[in-house]
């Protein structure tokens, strides 16, 4: 998540306070992302440098300086908006690493671990359905942040329900059965469309 | 509390020799009223055997199935045709309702079935939809009706009258996910008001509004969650960019 640029969007509907900025920054992301103060300056700093933002009193400080948007910042958050976001690449995901290496320690039930993920997962999405749940219908953002959340989730679980059938109906499939596939090759399958 | 739903030891074979199927093997689980309990597994993992057999649609080739305290297998048919009617709720993934009567006529149909008048039986049938939003829906009739209307409808009928035990199969079925979360809060509203439901599914995001999720696999129970959803904070701050 984007600080910088969520700042930018807080700063285009008006100029603000940093204090009420960083109010206004966790309530739109539905508290699910709290910032420290620090945080909140640090940036802005950083925005006046690159000429995004301006702010009244350049030399002063504190959670009453005000800040606005300059049109070189409203076309950088243009920008940022469209812009599609990057994605981890699939080989540094922890669970896949772990469910491809649990095929080869000797002892270990590759089905049984895949159920100790799904449960942890399930149970997560359960404490977010929850906060949801008891959510009032007028908090949008938390909802939205929420089933965010839910959906990455369920994705992962979905691909541990795959790989159970998978690993089910092949059951002879093994790294060492498999055809030898060289790192060069497999790093080009996997970055199509990146 | 007592439970209002409990199979013990619960087995069922399909087919005998060489087409033996094992369907569920063992399964022992407890539902109490006011419990949300999905039951979550993939196709063919005994899912939909262990609703109707808790539903008392189906009978269990061994082991024991209590509703409300009273086991069914000490029942005569009539006796539990009377139980399905009078406690019991069920919830289809095409919602099952009755193309020929209105909205409120198919909520009120189980309680006519029992017995009640037509004339008593409405005003029961019309506040079970008022209560979910769709008393203006009342006269309607189900080709007039939005999927997600029909399946509120499908709940209301499921819930009419002093139902105990509310039974989904996939209760989401083909709604959008925006009209399937409507559906899980009414079935999460019914078992906060004492009902005990269990909602058989294989989509995370459906069984993550139960309590409970118990996990089924090849007909066996392998697994369910340990920490029931609280109001404990998940909101940790992450490393932001």
């Amino acid at each position: 998540m984007s600080v910088r640029h969520a700042l930018l969007a807080l700063l285009s509907e008006g100029p603000k306070y940093g204090l009420r900025l960083r109010q206004e920054f966790e309530s739109r992301t539905g508290e699910v992302w709290p910032l420290n103060v620090g945080q909140v300056y640090t940036t802005l700093q950083r925005l006046e440098r690159d000429g995004l933002v301006e702010s009244d009193d350049p030399e002063g400080e504190g959670p009453h300086k005000g800040f606005r948007i300059t049109p070189a910042g409203g076309r950088e958050l243009a920008r940022w908006l469209r812009t599609p976001p990057e994605t981890m690449p699939p080989p540094r995901d922890e669970l896949v690493i772990k469910v491809l290496v649990a095929l080869s320690v000797p002892g270990v039930d590759v089905h049984e671990l895949i159920q100790v993920h799904r449960r942890h997962l399930v149970e997560l999405m359960q404490h977010y359905t929850y906060l949801k749940a008891e959510a009032s219908e007028h908090e949008v953002g938390l909802a939205l942040v929420v089933d965010a959340e839910l959906f990455r989730l369920e994705a992962v679980v979905r691909w541990l329900d795959a790989a159970d059938v998978r690993l089910t109906s092949l059951p002879t499939a093994s790294p060492s059965a498999a055809p030898v596939v060289g790192p060069a090759q497999r790093r080009r399958r996997l970055e199509v469309g990146r | 509390m007592t439970a209002m739903l409990e199979l013990r030891q619960v087995s069922k074979v399909y087919g005998s020799g060489p087409t033996e199927v094992q369907a569920l093997v063992e399964i022992d689980l407890s539902v109490d009223g006011g419990e949300l309990v999905a039951v979550m597994g993939p196709s063919g993992s005994g899912k939909s055997t262990l609703l109707t057999i808790a539903g008392s649609l189906e009978e269990p080739t061994s082991g024991e199935v209590l509703v409300g305290g009273s086991a069914l297998s000490g029942m005569a048919r009539n006796q539990q045709a009377r139980l399905r009617r009078r406690l019991i709720g069920y919830v289809f993934q095409d919602f099952n309702l009755l193309a020929g009567l209105t909205a409120v006529e198919n909520v009120a149909l189980p309680l006519e079935l029992d017995g009640v008048s037509a004339k008593a039986a409405r005003p029961v049938g019309l506040a079970a939809l008022e209560e979910l939003g769709l008393a203006d829906r009342a006269g309607r009739y189900p080709d007039e009706l939005s999927g997600g209307e029909r399946q509120r409808v499908a709940i209301a009928r499921a819930v009419v009258g002093d139902r105990r035990l509310l039974l989904a199969d996939e209760p989401t079925g083909a709604l959008d996910s925006v009209n399937g979360e409507g559906v899980m809060r009414l079935l999460r509203a019914a078992c906060k008001r004492g009902v005990a439901g269990v909602v058989v599914t294989h989509d995370a995001q459906l069984a993550s509004w139960a309590d409970r999720v118990v996990f089924l696999r090849d007909g066996r129970v392998v697994d369910q969650t340990v920490r029931p959803p609280g109001a404990e904070s998940l909101l940790t701050p992450g490393p932001s960019r």
